[in-house]
């Protein structure tokens, strides 16, 4: 993730400056495919720039057909299998519960959570979704209306909102601070307002109370 | 086998005699009724052109109000129909129709044949092509565009979410486009596996036609699902019939799934075409031949099978079970495969010959330096964990105009310039197509490269303003400036086209020395391509010039072409090709008013249109039965019969390809009625009110009424026709019958499916009724390819109708 705090790469909705586990090893996967691509496409414009040299080396068919057209290729993707397996395995608590449990409901155009208020009993709010930082927190989707879907970057992969069915997604915040948040579906007129934010409060010092986010913005650093 | 070519002729007055035949009448006149390849080809082409220019300027829009955060240029409902118009028109208005228009225009050049196998239908494809995009486009001019994005997910195109016409004017303008893309799609596998020169072995056949051959066979069987889509979701708009409305066992999943089966496959439908042209273009430009024939063809039959395993790669975010994730993955990356071999293939052709920097090579390094880069982000986002973080970001927008500008537009202008001179007659002026291809290559990549980052700095797609985010101003103004030099590339690209009509130089005849079929033709090409069909492989031009081949002129005054068998192209028989008519525009716009009256809502007068458009089918019908049999000594020593008599004519190959695609239809729907019973929340469905005695005796009198339509077919006799048509009639009356008893509809989508199951039966016993009656219209020794095709349909009504009565008894008895 280094590569990512480089200038330009910044910004409150950035894959690239990641934060949670999940965010942290899709941001180095894309890093390692980058890099191999980049790799592909020298090779590519090198081989079409050898073409226009007078002088070259007469290649058999099967060269470029099997050995670069299969071989290659194949060889390419097992190794990008590998590197999807290894993070995948860093992913795998994406369907599994976790301590916290909280619900996202979406509807045109707002996002209202359901979540274990400073004393334990549920409270609801809309636009800001709190949750205690370092814990692993289950986020169960729904929607009231059409499809939306459930984004935060900086934490983690995005998770659809899909009508009559209820997708759960695991987030880690590993420290606290204001992290934003925003659906990536478009769902009509108002899709751009569907902006939301996590605020990952120390699991030890909750605010007291959880507020909406229109009406008391609040200044967290962000982290 | 060898064929000996007729003896010259003297060519001026072949020229004539074809002219006469194979012609059209001057003015607006010959515009209508022209169903020549040639004219339709272009004509396709053109107003693909045309609305690749409005679907541009629609692109500058969007552009324009993403250059500063908080744009002001369009508000939000405006811009969400501009970019949805703008996606449609690319997809639909002009990839599509572009690929249909090459086909048609190149392969009977390419295959030494003079027209594509059905004429009428080309024309009337066409049609439908024109008033159905002036459908759309009087839409957007009127501000009732569709703004659901050209995905239309349900259910925010729903009745209760789009209240507006917009999305019908998608649903239904879109379908009716479509028409023209399977009309296309049948003619071009019967045109490539029956119309080739003689002895072109299906195996020694351009790549070209190989390319559209996979081409032709994905639009068979990856159309049908988004037509099934379509129409199930104007049922819902319109009669409230819960296809998609998970409140009442639909799922608006199911849309996703039939959108993708077709979407995916596009990609390769748009870009298999493209690459046939690269395949063809590129060794001429490096004075060789192509490397590896046979692992290209075997690289397009890997990706036509694989591109159909692919569609779940655009929904890895709903929500989907890790192991089918990991296929789907895992199918993505392996798509990967095949567009390997041929990347290498034709890089190795470079290596093989001498290339040469002339125009269509520009072109085609265009297409390398940017296709490569889309199909490896392709490969990235078919990897899930970043698939995740990449879908409907920015970075998603870039890939897919990498791939389909890198595989599809920079192919294309490079077949513009290359072929250019079949149509024209003319040589390019130098300078101006250099100049426009620097732009248009330097724009795209200052537009989309930078937009990758854009994505990934979390930018969703499709929103208006972002004025909560300044990091993303900078990449969104370097991609609209560059953006608009892009857009200058392709005026002066346009420019180019003209001024080369204008002032070209007369071109000689195969100016690039390509040395293959097409250019062996007159330039500019004359309406009948050829005045004798090929015999040998290498024939020369001056030759056939002089009618030295099989078929020469026109000396029974009829449009005649061989036609041979599938695989090596042996001669079989004479195919008689319609001629100019007025049916294709008039069939299309009958369609159009059928069309309209739908968008107005007006369901009671709609089906009166059908029934004309019954009536233009019986007309179209007669050309066939006043065919008089002839015997055409085709060469000195082999003399063939005209089609009039055979069974197996290009009629009943069309309708086996129209099955395949009906097939498709149909295993679409059995989809849909598994999908929504396995997944959809709200199932099992209420207690069916059908009473068991009536509705099994109903069920019983279809098909025993259809088991004998499909006897009588068979049977072929003289009064066969009859007794199958009013077998037809009784299997009517049975179904109305059921329709009458059916739960409503509205109530749950189970009884929404019957109830399209049953319209689906209705009209396949409708048409058979219509093709037993053209049976019977036939003289009784030339009527066999009509009988064939009624017996074909007869037999796929049957084998459907009993599935979906498996389908209906598997559902109560799980009940």
């Amino acid at each position: 993730m280094v590569p990512g705090s480089l200038a330009g790469c910044t910004g409150p909705l950035s894959t690239l400056t990641p934060h949670g586990p999940e965010a942290t090893a899709i941001a180095t996967l894309w890093w390692v495919m980058l890099a191999g691509s980049a790799l592909i496409t020298a090779l590519v414009l090198l081989l079409l720039a050898l073409a226009f040299r007078a002088r070259r080396p007469a290649l058999p068919p099967a060269f470029w057909t099997q050995g670069l057209g299969l071989y290659f290729s194949l060889g390419v993707l097992t190794l990008l299998m590998g590197v999807t397996i290894l993070t995948g395995d860093r992913l795998s608590g994406r369907y599994q519960p976790a301590e916290v449990t909280v619900e996202a409901i979406a509807r045109q155009w707002q996002w209202r959570f359901r979540q274990p208020g400073p004393d334990g009993t549920p409270v609801e709010t809309t636009g800001r979704l709190h949750i205690p930082a370092g814990v692993p927190v289950e986020v169960l989707i729904r929607t009231e209306d059409v499809i939306h879907s459930f984004w935060v970057p900086q934490l983690a992969g995005k998770l659809d909102a899909i009508p009559g069915h209820e997708n759960r997604l695991r987030l880690i915040a590993p420290e606290a601070g204001l992290y934003q948040g925003r659906s990536a579906e478009f769902s009509g007129a108002g899709y751009v307002d569907m902006g939301f934010e996590v605020l990952a409060y120390p699991p030890d010092d909750p605010p007291a109370p959880f507020t909406d986010r229109r009406t008391d913005p609040v200044e967290a650093p962000r982290p | 086998m060898t064929l000996s070519p007729h003896p010259p002729q003297r060519a001026l007055a072949l020229h004539r005699e074809l002219e006469r035949v194979w012609g059209r009448p001057r003015g607006v006149r010959g515009f209508l009724m022209s169903v020549n390849h040639s004219d339709i080809g272009l004509r396709f082409m053109v107003l693909a052109g045309i609305y690749f220019g409005i679907g541009g300027i629609l692109a500058m829009l969007i552009r324009t109000q993403l250059a500063t955060p908080r744009g002001a240029f369009l508000d939000s409902p405006l811009y969400n129909q501009i970019f949805t118009m703008h996606g449609s028109i690319m997809m639909f208005l002009f990839a599509i129709p572009m690929l249909e228009g090459l086909a048609m225009y190149l392969l009977p050049k390419m295959l030494g044949t003079r027209d594509m196998a059905f004429p009428r239908l080309s024309a009337f494809g066409w049609w439908c092509y024109l008033f159905g995009g002036l459908i759309l486009l009087g839409a957007l001019a009127t501000g009732l565009a569709p703004d659901g994005g050209w995905f239309m997910y349900a259910p925010l195109s729903s009745r209760e979410h789009s209240p507006g016409v917009n999305a019908d004017v998608w649903l239904l303008g879109i379908t009716f486009v479509e028409i023209s893309a399977l009309c296309a799609a049948i003619e071009i596998v019967v045109t490539i596996l029956r119309l080739r020169a003689p002895g072109m072995r299906l195996t020694r056949m351009p790549l070209f036609a190989w390319y559209m051959l996979g081409t032709a066979v994905m639009m068979l069987a990856g159309f049908p699902p988004l037509i099934l889509g379509s129409v199930l979701l104007e049922l819902e708009r319109a009669f409230d019939w819960p296809f998609f409305d998970v409140a009442r066992g639909g799922d608006s999943l199911l849309w996703q799934h039939l959108f993708w089966l077709f979407g995916h496959p596009e990609v390769y439908i748009i870009f298999l075409p493209a690459a046939g042209a690269i395949s063809t273009i590129l060794p001429v430009m490096c004075r060789t031949t192509i490397l590896g024939y046979e692992a290209i063809v075997a690289a397009i039959l890997g990706l036509v099978f694989l591109s159909f395993g692919l569609w779940v790669h655009h929904m890895f975010t709903v929500g989907i079970p890790q192991m089918a994730l990991a296929f789907f993955s895992a199918a993505s990356m392996l798509v990967a495969v095949p567009t390997g071999v041929q990347i290498f293939a034709w890089i190795g052709t470079m290596w093989k010959g001498r290339p040469q920097l002339s125009l269509p090579m520009l072109h085609l390094l265009g297409f390398f330096g940017t296709f490569v880069m889309g199909g490896l982000t392709g490969v990235m986002l078919a990897v899930v964990p970043f698939n995740w973080q990449a879908h409907d970001t920015a970075f998603v927008t870039a890939h897919l105009h990498y791939v389909l500008i890198g595989g599809f537009v920079f192919p294309m202008m490079a077949a513009a310039v290359y072929w250019l001179p079949l149509i024209s007659g003319r040589v390019r002026v130098r300078g101006l197509g250099e100049t426009a291809f620097g732009l248009i290559f330097l724009g795209f990549h200052g537009t989309f490269f930078i937009m990758h980052l854009t994505g990934l700095l979390g930018m969703p797609r499709r929103i208006p303003t972002y004025a909560d985010h300044p990091e993303w101003m900078l990449p969104n103004l370097i991609s609209t400036a560059f953006a608009f030099m892009m857009a200058i590339g392709f005026v002066l690209f346009a420019l180019d086209l003209l001024l080369h009509g204008v002032f070209g130089r007369r071109s000689p005849r195969d100016p690039w020395d390509a040395g293959t079929l097409e250019w062996t033709l007159p330039l500019p090409v004359p309406s009948y391509n050829i005045a004798a069909q090929p015999v040998a492989t290498q024939p020369s031009a001056v030759a056939l010039a002089r009618g030295e081949g099989a078929l020469p002129g026109a000396p029974r005054g009829r449009r005649e072409v061989l036609a041979g068998s599938t695989l090596d192209a042996r001669p079989q028989h004479v195919a008689v090709l319609p001629g100019n008519s007025l049916l294709p525009v008039a069939t299309a716009a009958v369609i159009g008013i059928f069309v309209l009256l739908l968008l107005i809502g007006a369901y009671r007068l709609a089906p009166l249109a059908l029934l004309v458009v019954l009536a233009c089918g019986w007309a179209w019908h007669r050309f066939g039965r006043d065919i008089r049999p002839t015997r055409v000594a085709v060469t000195p020593g082999l003399i063939l019969p005209d089609q009039t008599g055979l069974r197996d004519s290009l009629t009943s190959t069309g309708t086996v390809a129209l099955l395949v695609a009906d097939a498709a239809l149909f295993g679409s729907f059995l989809f849909a009625v598994g999908f929504l019973g396995v997944i959809a929340p709200e199932w099992p469905a209420p207690a069916s009110g059908l009473a068991p005695a009536p509705t099994l005796t109903l069920i019983g009198l279809v098909m025993v009424a259809l088991l004998a339509a499909s006897v009588a077919g068979r049977h072929g006799g003289r009064t066969a026709p009859l007794a199958g048509a009013l077998a037809g009639l009784a299997a009517l009356a049975g179904v109305a019958g059921l329709a009458l008893m059916l739960d409503d509809p509205t109530r749950h989508a189970r009884d929404a499916l019957r109830a399209a199951a049953l319209g689906f039966v209705a009209l396949h016993i409708g048409v058979g009724i219509v093709l037993a009656l053209i049976a019977r219209d036939r003289q009784p020794g030339t009527g066999a390819a009509a009988g064939r095709v009624w017996r074909l349909w007869q037999d796929f009504t049957l084998v459907t109708a009993a599935a979906l009565v498996l389908v209906a008894a598997g559902q109560e008895a799980l009940a």
